[in-house]
């Protein structure tokens, strides 16, 4: 079978949701649902033995054969880890939601609607071996997540989250897109694999490194990297299970993802390294260290997932050292990152799906308000006990092993000696052991100001008590897998993130069991990550204990310095400077709106014309000036002169008679009898026309215009015709090719049976022309009566405004 | 004979200058309006002397032309100074 279309399985069932919520009202939708995960994580699940044996599978089918696009499932131990997180915590969200989410007040078919496609996006994402489609479903990951943080779209701040996760992940996805199509045109294809084994061609192009960091600014800003990650905390408006499933365990891990499998392409650039790494360790410390101060249980669970991301977007960069360095010793990383990323994503689920539960259970989430619940809801506080102590890295939880092997992979840094480590690495393990400890300090500031200490339920909305059962699976499940991962580490190292580890450094490893580092809980009385998580306790605690005391460190920040007020600056400064500036140029007056085009008319002819060296004035080819021409131009001039300088309309009407009756006489003098014909009745028309509408016309000085304007009115005016001036002298002096009008008087008479040249080309050379004056005549016509008869009266437009 | 027919073709041509300076001076609107129909009688004769250089009869139409528009368009204007409109409207309606 070919599996690829089973990344579209999600979507298509998302067809049938509306149908099933309206028609079935007796059952959750939710349970429908259900099904769609559970089977493709089991389906997935059968290729775990493939790909721990180093194998991959793949199967595609072409979109656009012709641009090299197609839509390719490729499954190997790094898309296979995805799939399973994808699949495996979405079963557990749809779980949980059907107890979360009411089928009476919420719009069900809608939420699973958005939740499907999100699904195909994300296994679109970590399936793709075609950068193009990657993209495409890179895109449809954020738009489905607009529609999720916007699921209550009644709430403003859903709203305000939702807006401001599209313009940030959008913009990013956008940069991307850029860093895509830089290195397919360097590889010469889309294929990510293709291009890894092509690397040795082209990674020595200047847009080599462009393309680099294009495609991180995609990454960070998906995986809510520094500065970016402000949009994370916003969409927490989101229904729980949706933060739970999207901006902690799957979406967020989009770009950790893009990392990791660009890694084998990228790892050579020493931009790339110091960019993952050093962003990455700013995240994790900027996030731990702003937890503390939120007081919104899931805005610390969001600071944390920031902080969390950070740190395996540190051990990525670390990781990519491993291509520099034959050491062993930074092996470890690209590991380290792999199993704290499975490791997140169980405890992180859990731990939000408990703040929902809070949530619902009590009717706020607001941490001072909370405590002393443990009493009331004991299963809820084991499960955020466990999560909790494994995100602080506590045993014997699966946080404490990855959080060993991080501090392992930044001690090892220092001993890297390209790129200048040897300098700065020191830093990384010192300010990852900071950060280590705020970690400790929020992980037990969410648990225990929230279950234990002084009971307030008096001030709760709602009375509190345990969750139903159904809501407590998906958690307890979770929980269950955090304890498992800590005393079976080495199976999963082996069967899940070897494969994925093998698949992040292809070049490094031919079979996953090199890539398996061997994982323990106790690593002797003299290593130094076991002294360095000791102290993070100990500090850690002390901290903890003493937290009334230095929380108000964090109001010292003003609020005007931070990110988002950067953000909502520049959106509105954005909005309203490009108001202000169409403002100032769209002012509603025609006369300026005619000086843009006038003044860039004359000034574009005039500068092109010198600047080509196209001006020439060949005087061999004038004809020689008659006398009555002169007096008929002085005619002509002294009309139009009149027409500009005179006082009153009417004046101006006779003058512009006068200018047209000269134009006749020219072309009386320069012998065309048909268009001095035609001249003389259309200029006594439309001076009639205008005395028709004399009655309606505005008094001639209405326009209020000063000197000023008439200056600058006068100076463009003198720059068209100075530049009409030129281009027709130019082109007078520049004719290439003969005239044809020999063929036309040799071929009057004998072709077309006629005497007069004018007439027969207008009826018969060109007799097309003739037709559609014709049809512009009777428009016109039509056009008039249409405005005199069919004009609606003042009282009807007023209703029609309205 | 040709040179009859230039100065009277500048002669003309000055005539038109002149009635022009009218036209521009007005004071009035009727000065302006009988200052026009002089040009249009002007530019009959040119025409016609102009035909004479010209040696051809193509432009006799023009002339015809000129005499009938030019006398529309003076009694177009006379009624507009009289009534402020071109058209009368069907009262009776």
């Amino acid at each position: 079978m070919e599996f690829v279309w089973l990344i579209f399985l999600p979507a298509l069932a998302a067809l049938f949701i509306p149908t099933l919520f309206r028609r079935v009202a007796g059952i959750h939708t939710g349970w429908f649902v259900l099904i769609i995960p559970v089977v493709l994580f089991v389906y997935y699940s059968t290729y775990v033995p493939l790909t721990a044996s180093g194998e991959h599978a793949v199967s595609s089918f072409d979109w656009i054969p012709s641009l090299g696009i197609s839509f390719v499932s490729y499954l190997d131990g790094l898309s296979l880890l995805f799939t399973l997180l994808i699949t495996g915590i979405g079963a557990l969200v749809v779980l949980y939601s059907i107890f979360y989410l009411d089928r009476h007040k919420e719009k069900l078919g809608n939420f699973y609607v958005y939740l499907l496609l999100f699904m195909t996006a994300m296994l679109g994402v970590v399936q793709s071996d075609n950068i193009i489609s990657l993209y495409l479903f890179w895109e449809l990951t954020s738009i489905s997540s607009f529609l999720l943080i916007g699921y209550w779209y009644t709430r403003d701040g859903s709203r305000f989250g939702a807006l401001k996760s599209m313009m940030i992940t959008v913009g990013g996805g956008l940069m991307m897109l850029g860093g895509f199509v830089i290195l397919g045109i360097l590889g010469d294809t889309y294929s990510i694999r293709e291009l890894i084994s092509g690397l040795s061609d082209y990674s020595g192009d200047p847009l080599f490194t462009l393309a680099a960091v294009l495609l991180l600014f995609g990454a960070f800003t998906k995986s809510a990297q520094f500065p970016f990650y402000i949009w994370l905390p916003d969409a927490m408006e989101a229904p729980t299970p949706v933060s739970a499933y999207l901006h902690s365990a799957t979406m967020v891990k989009a770009g950790l993802y893009l990392v990791a499998r660009f890694t084998p392409i990228f790892a050579g650039s020493s931009v790339w390294i110091w960019l993952v790494s050093g962003i990455g360790l700013l995240t994790l410390m900027w996030g731990s260290f702003f937890a503390v101060k939120q007081t919104d249980l899931k805005g610390i669970l969001a600071f944390s997932t920031v902080s969390q991301l950070g740190l395996i977007m540190s051990l990525l960069g670390a990781g990519a050292i491993a291509y520099h360095s034959d050491d062993t010793l930074f092996r470890l990383a690209m590991f380290a990152a792999i199993f704290h990323l499975v490791n997140h994503a169980v405890f992180k689920g859990s731990l939000f799906m408990i703040a929902g539960i809070v949530d619902h259970e009590t009717g706020t989430r607001d941490i001072r308000k909370l405590g002393g619940l443990m009493s009331v809801m004991p299963i809820s506080f084991t499960v955020a006990f466990i999560g909790g102590l494994s995100m602080a890295g506590i045993p014997p939880f699966g946080g404490f092993l990855s959080k060993e092997l991080f501090l392992e992979s930044m001690v090892a840094l220092k001993h890297f000696e390209l790129f200048n480590f040897d300098t700065w690495g020191i830093l990384f393990p010192v300010i990852a052991w900071i950060a280590s400890v705020f970690t400790f300090v929020y992980s037990f500031y969410f648990v225990f100001k929230t279950f234990t200490g002084e009971k307030k339920f008096d001030k709760l909305p709602l009375k509190p008590h345990e969750a139903p059962i159904g809501m407590l699976i998906s958690p307890i499940i979770l929980a269950v897998s955090v304890i498992a991962l800590f005393f079976i580490p080495n199976v999963v190292g082996k069967w899940l993130v070897a494969p994925a580890v093998m698949a992040a450094q292809p070049q490094l490893y031919s079979m996953p069991s090199e890539a398996a580092v061997p994982v323990h809980a106790w690593h002797g009385i003299t290593s130094v990550p076991m002294w360095l998580t000791v102290g993070v306790i100990v500090i850690g605690t002390l901290l903890f204990t003493s937290i009334k005391k230095w929380q108000p460190v964090y109001g010292l920040q003003p609020e005007k310095l931070s990110l988002n007020a950067l953000y909502d600056g520049v959106m509105t400064f954005s909005e309203k400077g490009m108001n202000k500036l169409s403002r100032f140029y769209m002012n509603g007056l025609i006369r300026t709106y005619l000086l843009y085009m006038f003044s860039f008319f004359s000034v574009m002819t005039i500068v092109v014309l010198f600047a080509k060296g196209a001006f020439e004035l060949d005087m061999n080819s004038l004809s020689p000036i008659t006398l009555f021409a002169v007096l008929n131009s002085i005619v002509a001039i002294l009309g139009t002169g009149m027409v500009i300088m005179s006082k009153n309309r009417i004046s101006a009407i006779i003058a512009l008679g006068a200018v047209g009756y000269s134009v006749a006489l020219f072309f009386v003098l320069f012998k065309a009898p048909d268009l001095a014909l035609t001249q003389l009745v259309i200029e006594t028309i439309s001076v009639a026309l205008f005395l028709l509408a004399f009655r309606h016309l505005p008094a001639l000085k209405t326009h209020g215009e000063t000197k000023k304007n008439k200056v600058v009115n006068g100076i463009i005016a003198g720059g068209v015709g100075l530049s009409v001036t030129l281009v027709a002298l130019s082109a007078h002096s520049n004719k290439l090719v003969a005239s044809i009008s020999q063929f036309y008087k040799d071929t009057v008479h004998t072709e077309a049976g006629g005497g007069n040249i004018v007439n027969v080309i207008l009826v018969d050379y060109r007799g097309f022309d003739t037709l559609f004056e014709i049809a512009v005549l009777s428009i016109a016509g039509i056009a008039v009566l249409g405005m005199i008869r069919l004009r609606l009266s003042r009282k009807e437009s007023d209703d029609e405004k309205e | 004979m040709n040179i009859f027919i230039w100065v009277c073709l500048i002669i003309i041509f000055l005539s038109m200058l002149g009635t022009l300076i009218r036209v521009f001076k007005g004071p009035s609107t009727p000065d302006r309006l009988i200052a026009l129909d002089g040009i249009g009688v002007m530019l009959i004769s040119i025409i016609a002397l102009l035909s004479i250089v010209f040696d051809t009869i193509f432009f006799i139409d023009v002339i015809l032309l000129i005499a009938i528009m030019s006398f529309i368009g003076t009694v177009s204007f006379s009624k507009f100074i009289e009534k402020g409109a071109i058209i009368d409207r069907d009262t009776r309606r």
